[in-house]
């Protein structure tokens, strides 16, 4: 795969466009995993740069396989044995300090987690212990980070409240007596009982009926606003994310394609590959015709494509694109594509949803 | 549609007593039963597709097994082409169906493509194996090139190196083909697609729902399509004139075309769903709070009285406690007061 190395080649680092953003909480720069295996490298993260902005909900949005998990443990140093994690992450609790997450000793590590940045998996289900009572993650969780525990239960309580779930019952019951959407909301909540400045979600909802989804996300957008977080949520679904995030990064192949304001990505997406993911989607507003498959497959992690790892599948691929991954272009400030070909991607990949207003607003008598 | 429905469902219920313990027995407690499905009727003509949609529990996939004959139903009746269904299953009747005959004819594909192929069979062992059992007329030579034929169809080609392969050198909608081919196999009249599109990743559902429906015209089958998906749904009914079916608790509270359904949702809980669904336009999206009065489901086996919604729909009034709404299921109609504007719901106190 060709790639620009920035340390190595300095017209290649002056070309370089990074994502960046005002005030970065999490910033990553040249961030690599991979993983030796019989055939091959494979590189499951591939020299990804991005901030995260203090106190935004940044929507990460890839088809399975691209790689959106494998970034969201970048985020916390938690890559699985084998794989290896190189580059830089820097983790600012203010702006002016800066935190190397890759070089915290175990203890610090143990610290960041759930303290300053905390995570929520898929599946509920599996996150909790079923022979101990919600109440008891709550305590084991605070007696583990050494925090007032009375102190801690009362914020519990109030944040369950939060999230629409009558404490005295949650507390007491054990993961299997509540449903898929009361273990998550429970989760969400555990989760933020040491008040970490960092929630990084990866699909939370994925499980959940969509009713449940949308009014998790609601909450979110709420306790977002309530506790000051700084929101990373990881999901395979465009549309889910698309109203809550303030910015979308698109992952394909191992890498971000395109970063910038949900608005912008959604309403006048600049790579070819949004362009193609946004109406591959099934929803309800846009004509039937209009939605369509991508064609081709997703690229293998052991052997994928020199140049652009989408220019197979990429109705706009030049010859520079086969020979060239191409470096993040500014589309609009705030809004950078991974593309050469950024400027005519609306005329090769249409998609409009400007032109197709959603039948009116439900009205409640 | 067809004068005579393929399946017919006539006030169906479908009740599970729950296991006792050791402790319940001696202390005599009461048995609980959940009403997976609660009188529902619901006719499938030949060539059509229905999509029933609600939330996990709600008792479309209950439904949709008992459609095909996996269920067999606590009350009310099953017909196949005008044939009840479980005398024939039961070999008690002697009209001109077989219990081979339905079989053959009532088809599944499950959510799971992965689990629903035997990991140690190639492809070709797999599909080969219904063909054998039914039709054993067939030569060796003649049924691999019914299978190859059918892969190429499906766009897995080359067909003969797909068919030397296992589930798991498969993607997740290359295995969900297999599933689709194993059931096209047979020449169905109906295939249950419980969820068949959920699991596979967003960017692949349209290509396989669209396959779904080629298939369809070639193979003249009907779907009954099972979702907690609107937007799965829309796609599905909308291309095929079809019908969506909301079910809430075991009840199906409104059914009707695809069109009208989605266009002019009638019952609250279907708005509700409605609202639930993402839309795409960052305008339109409201992140606000769920208009519904409790996020959560009531406990099965113990649900409200009346009607089954009245503790979480937004506009419930004290008629819905205490009296239950039904659903007329040959036109575009919801189980609610609300459609009848002399009914005494709009006398009653809100709740």
């Amino acid at each position: 795969m060709a790639r620009t190395d920035i340390s190595d080649d300095p017209m290649a680092s002056s070309q370089t466009t990074v994502p960046t953003t005002t005030d970065p909480i999490l910033e990553l720069r040249g961030v690599d995993v991979t993983f030796d295996m019989d055939r091959g490298q494979s590189r499951v993260i591939d020299d990804v740069n991005i901030d995260v902005q203090r106190q935004e909900i940044l929507g990460v949005v890839g088809e399975s396989g691209s790689g959106k998990s494998m970034f969201a443990s970048a985020l916390l140093d938690a890559v699985v044995n084998p794989g290896t994690l190189s580059g830089e992450v820097t983790y600012r609790p203010d702006p002016d300090t800066d935190i190397d997450v890759l070089d915290l000793s175990d203890s610090d590590l143990k610290r960041l987690r759930w303290e300053e940045i905390s995570m929520v998996f898929q599946g509920a289900q599996s996150s909790f212990n079923p022979t101990l009572s919600v109440r008891g993650h709550f305590t084991e969780t605070l007696k583990a980070h050494d925090y007032d525990v009375a102190e801690g239960l009362e914020r519990a309580r109030e944040l369950l409240e939060d999230l629409y779930l009558d404490p005295d019952r949650i507390l007491d019951s054990y993961a299997h007596e509540l449903s898929g959407g009361m273990q998550q909301r429970a989760l969400i909540a555990l989760s933020l009982v040491l008040e970490p400045n960092v929630l990084v979600m990866d699909e939370p909802t994925a499980a959940l009926d969509l009713l449940m989804q949308r009014s998790i996300l609601s909450l979110l957008n709420e306790l977002q606003d309530k506790y000051d977080l700084t929101v990373v949520f990881i999901t395979h679904d465009l549309p889910l994310v698309a109203g809550l995030a303030d910015r979308l990064a698109v992952m394909y192949a191992f890498q971000f394609a395109e970063v910038g304001p949900a608005r912008e990505v959604v309403l006048d997406a600049a790579h070819p590959y949004t362009r193609a993911l946004l109406r591959s989607v099934p929803n309800l507003d846009i004509p039937l015709e209009e939605m369509q498959a991508i064609e081709g497959s997703a690229p293998d992690p052991v052997d994928a494509p020199e140049g652009c790892s989408y220019h197979p599948r990429c109705p706009l691929a030049t010859e520079e694109c086969r020979i060239e991954d191409p470096p993040f272009e500014t589309v609009e400030t705030g809004h950078y594509a991974a593309c050469y070909h950024h400027e005519s991607t609306a005329k090769a990949v249409p998609f409009d949803i400007e032109d197709h207003a959603p039948e009116a607003t439900e009205e409640w008598p | 549609m067809s004068a005579e429905p393929v399946v017919s469902l006539d006030g169906v219920d479908v009740h599970f007593d729950q296991d006792q313990g050791v402790l319940d027995r001696l202390l005599r407690n009461e048995q609980q039963r959940v009403r997976a499905v609660d009188d529902v009727s619901l006719n499938i003509g030949a060539n059509d597709v229905v999509a029933l949609v609600g939330e996990s529990g709600c008792g479309k996939t209950t439904l949709g097994k008992t459609a095909i004959g996996l269920q067999q139903p606590t009350d009310g009746s099953v017909r196949y082409r005008g044939q009840d269904m479980w005398e024939t299953l039961h070999g008690r009747t002697d009209g001109e169906i077989s219990a081979q005959q339905v079989r053959k004819s009532l088809q599944i594909v499950h959510q799971d493509p992965g689990s629903s192929l035997n990991p140690n069979q190639t492809v070709m062992a797999s599909l080969a194996a219904p063909l054998k059992r039914w039709h054993d007329d067939l030569s060796r030579q003649d049924r691999r090139a019914r299978i190859l034929g059918m892969l190429k169809r499906v766009g897995m080609t080359p067909a003969e190196d797909y068919a030397a392969r296992y589930p798991h050198q498969l993607s997740g909608g290359e295995k969900q083909r297999v599933a689709l081919v194993r059931a096209l196999l047979m020449n169905p009249d109906l295939i249950l697609a419980d969820e068949a599109v959920s699991a596979l990743d967003v960017s692949l559902r349209v290509e396989m729902m669209d396959l779904m429906l080629e298939l369809q015209a070639e193979f003249d089958t009907s779907y009954l399509f099972i979702s907690h998906n609107l937007s799965n749904a829309r796609y599905l009914t909308k291309r095929a004139d079809g019908r969506i079916g909301i079910m809430y608790m075991g009840e199906l509270v409104e059914i009707g075309p695809a069109e009208a359904v989605l266009g002019n949702p009638k019952h609250p809980y279907t708005k509700v769903l409605k609202w639930a669904t993402a839309s795409l336009h960052p305008d339109h999206v409201r992140v606000e709070d769920p208009p519904v009065r409790d996020i959560d489901i009531p406990d099965q086996t113990n649900p409200p009285s009346g009607c089954r919604f009245h503790t979480r729909c937004p506009v419930a009034r004290e008629t819905c406690v205490s009296e239950t709404p039904t659903l007329d299921a040959e036109h575009h109609t919801a189980a609610c007061f609300r459609e009848d504007p002399h009914h005494e719901y709009w006398e009653s106190p809100e709740l």
